[in-house]
């Protein structure tokens, strides 16, 4: 075990899948020099073939990694900031997560996507913005959201290693939060939700970063007598559903915190889900706590209101328990 | 460049088993008996074959929604493509694609593509795979004139050029986008000049003639191979048919003449080539006869596999989704 921050945990997943896989390498805009750290070192250790810096050029790089996969290369393809998916849309969804069905099983993708998403502090909505919401009702993609530094490596180390695409998207104010890490062959199986604090009051469903602002908000509440379960879905497709309706049993009530646009966000699909499939168990309605409707803005305390904060997750809890 | 007999036989038998193919197809989706859509490149099979013929079979390509003949040429199983036209289980995608997405992976096929442009980066990361394996082998990405004005053609040929990629880039003019003319479309006469922005060799060649089609598409395997990068070949061809079989039923008015198109029919691929090499006297017309009445009989099979083989059962939909 060791203490490693969550871009150390990044780094090391990586080193460790492509010194194991000769068949890995990195692609992607400054990868090489690194532009925020997840993947300094790497040139000097694999070598510019392996760690292969892209043109801003996110459709061509994004399908040369599809191309590279489907002729037998497992790419890891860093898309610098999420919301620049969108240049490489068709590439993503038309490509990357159809031609294995459409091909009738013959095509492997086994393609990792690593992008840094969310809002971290005056970056707007072009930088700032959660983009999984577009890319959940796409069959063929998994989506994983790791909210520590233990998950982010077990987690990128079995997307790897999966032989379909995965798209993992790195919360970008996680970047020095630190936590111990087991060393060496770590895997977190995708599709495997985490309880982070159990309770037995109220299911706190939170995504990403929403996991540590969930955490402390739950501690607040055991001063109140309240006693919150912490639930990290830790990947959205698949989604842990079982583990998700256990503690609905437990607690019958439910939040979930996403920091997606209200609208059409990961926490719609699992209130959907869980209503769906729990509504027997439910004592009161599930609350969704998430982003306004409106891009995410510059200005600190704009942004600020718009993301959700400590407040507004307690707000939400003390809504479902009446 | 001297080009064996057996390698021109092989073009024609080629020519031959894409023109009866496609016809088949035509003549099925007017009788109503192959559903949903089919783009057909009758008139345009010398680009196809030349560019296929230069190519090995551990080479790939990808193809586009006018994908038969690059199929075709590619060594692809006639009988599998169209049981997949047909949507039978025991074509090449399981009934899972259709015409629009036919694919063989052992035979170096990534795929027919249903969007526009949609193959050009796969190619070009294909081309990378085998940079970075260590192989020779060579990326044929086939594309159509309207492709070259999707943002894929252009940021593809800049990767490909920076990272010198063993791609050969094979536009096919054939002098429409759907239904708007490739001149009203288009910032230049021909594509092949757009090759200088990105620093890479491009050539016009007659796409009708698919001796020269090989020969260009040879010396631009040999650069590749030899690690010397991409090559973009504009092929002009004619697209005799229309953009999608059927489509006098929905557009209204006509977006050709009809002395254009028999113009183009009088430069028919393959009766181009039977002159040249019955002019040479390098093969008599009985051996081509005997070609072009295999082909048909090899069309009439592979329509008799389709018509005999199962639908997909509906619990297979849920099916092929995942490497598990």
């Amino acid at each position: 075990m060791a203490q490693l921050t969550f871009l150390q945990a990044i780094r090391a997943a990586l080193s460790e899948e492509m010194e194991r896989d000769p068949s890995t390498f990195i692609l992607g805009e400054d990868v090489a020099l690194s532009a925020f750290g997840s993947t300094r070192g790497l040139l000097e250790r694999f070598g510019p073939e392996r760690v292969r810096d892209t043109p801003i050029s996110e459709a061509g790089f994004v399908g040369a990694a599809v191309g590279a996969a489907m002729a037998g290369m497992r790419p890891i393809c860093e898309i610098e900031i999420a919301p620049f998916i969108y240049c490489a849309f068709d590439q993503i969804v038309n490509q990357a997560a159809k031609l294995r069905y459409m091909s009738g099983g013959q095509a492997r993708l086994p393609i990792t996507f690593r992008t840094l998403y969310g809002a971290a502090g005056g970056a707007a909505a072009q930088h700032s913005e959660t983009v999984y919401p577009h890319l959940l009702p796409v069959p063929g993609l998994k989506i994983v959201v790791p909210s520590g530094p233990a998950d982010m490596k077990g987690l990128l180390k079995s997307a790897i290693r999966d032989d379909n695409p995965v798209i993992v998207f790195e919360h970008a104010a996680l970047g020095r939060t630190r936590e111990e890490v087991p060393d060496g062959d770590y895997l977190v199986p995708i599709g495997k939700a985490s309880v982070k604090r159990e309770g037995r009051d109220v299911t706190v469903v939170a995504i990403g970063a929403m996991v540590p602002r969930a955490m402390a908000v739950a501690a607040h509440l055991a001063g109140d007598g309240i006693a919150v379960e912490v639930i990290d879905p830790r990947s959205l497709a698949p989604l842990d559903e079982e583990t998700l309706l256990n503690s609905l049993s437990k607690t019958n009530r439910m939040v979930i915190v996403d920091e997606a646009h209200l609208r059409g966000s990961a926490a719609s699909e699992i209130a959907a889900t869980m209503a769906e499939k729990g509504f027997d168990l439910l004592d009161a309605p599930i609350k969704r706590v998430a982003a306004l409707d409106v891009p995410i803005p510059f200005s600190r305390p704009l942004e600020a209101a718009v993301i959700p904060d400590e407040a507004r997750i307690a707000a939400g809890i003390r809504a479902v328990l009446g | 460049m001297d080009i064996g007999k057996e390698v021109v036989l092989e073009m024609y038998r080629k020519m031959h088993r894409i023109r009866q193919f496609e016809q088949k197809i035509k003549d099925l989706i007017t009788a109503g008996e192959i559903p949903g859509f089919a783009h057909v490149s009758i008139g345009e099979e010398a680009t196809a074959v030349g560019i296929c013929a230069a190519l090995r079979p551990t080479d790939r390509i990808t193809s586009t929604h006018r994908g038969h003949g690059h199929l075709i040429a590619k060594g692809g199983d006639l009988a599998r493509m169209m049981a997949e036209i047909y949507g039978r289980r025991t074509g090449y995608c399981k009934g899972k694609g259709g015409s629009m997405h036919i694919a063989d992976f052992s035979l170096g096929i990534l795929g027919a593509n249903g969007i526009v442009g949609g193959g050009i980066p796969i190619a070009t990361g294909s081309a990378l795979a085998a940079k970075l394996s260590h192989k020779d082998d060579v990326t044929a990405c086939f594309f159509g004139d309207g492709a070259a004005n999707e943002g894929t053609f252009h940021e593809s040929l800049n990767l490909a050029s920076i990272w010198k990629l063993p791609v050969i880039y094979v536009c096919e003019n054939n002098g429409f986008g759907e239904f708007t003319p490739t001149a009203s479309a288009t910032s230049v006469k021909d594509i092949a000049v757009r090759a200088k922005g990105y620093d890479i060799p491009g050539y016009v060649v007659d796409g009708n003639n698919v001796l020269e089609v090989y020969r260009y598409a040879s010396e631009a395997a040999a650069r590749a191979r030899a690690g010397e990068g991409p090559t973009l070949l504009e092929c002009k061809t004619y697209r005799w048919e229309g953009h999608v079989v059927g489509e006098q039923a929905f557009i209204t008015g006509s977006y050709r003449t009809e002395e254009e198109v028999a113009r183009w029919k009088a430069r028919c691929p393959i009766i181009a080539l039977e002159q040249e090499v019955l002019g040479s006297g390098l093969i008599k017309r009985e051996e081509l006869e005997r070609i072009a009445r295999e082909a048909r009989d090899q069309v009439e099979a592979a329509v008799e596999f389709a018509r005999q083989s199962p639908m997909p059962e509906p619990a297979e939909a849920g099916e092929d989704l995942w490497v598990e």
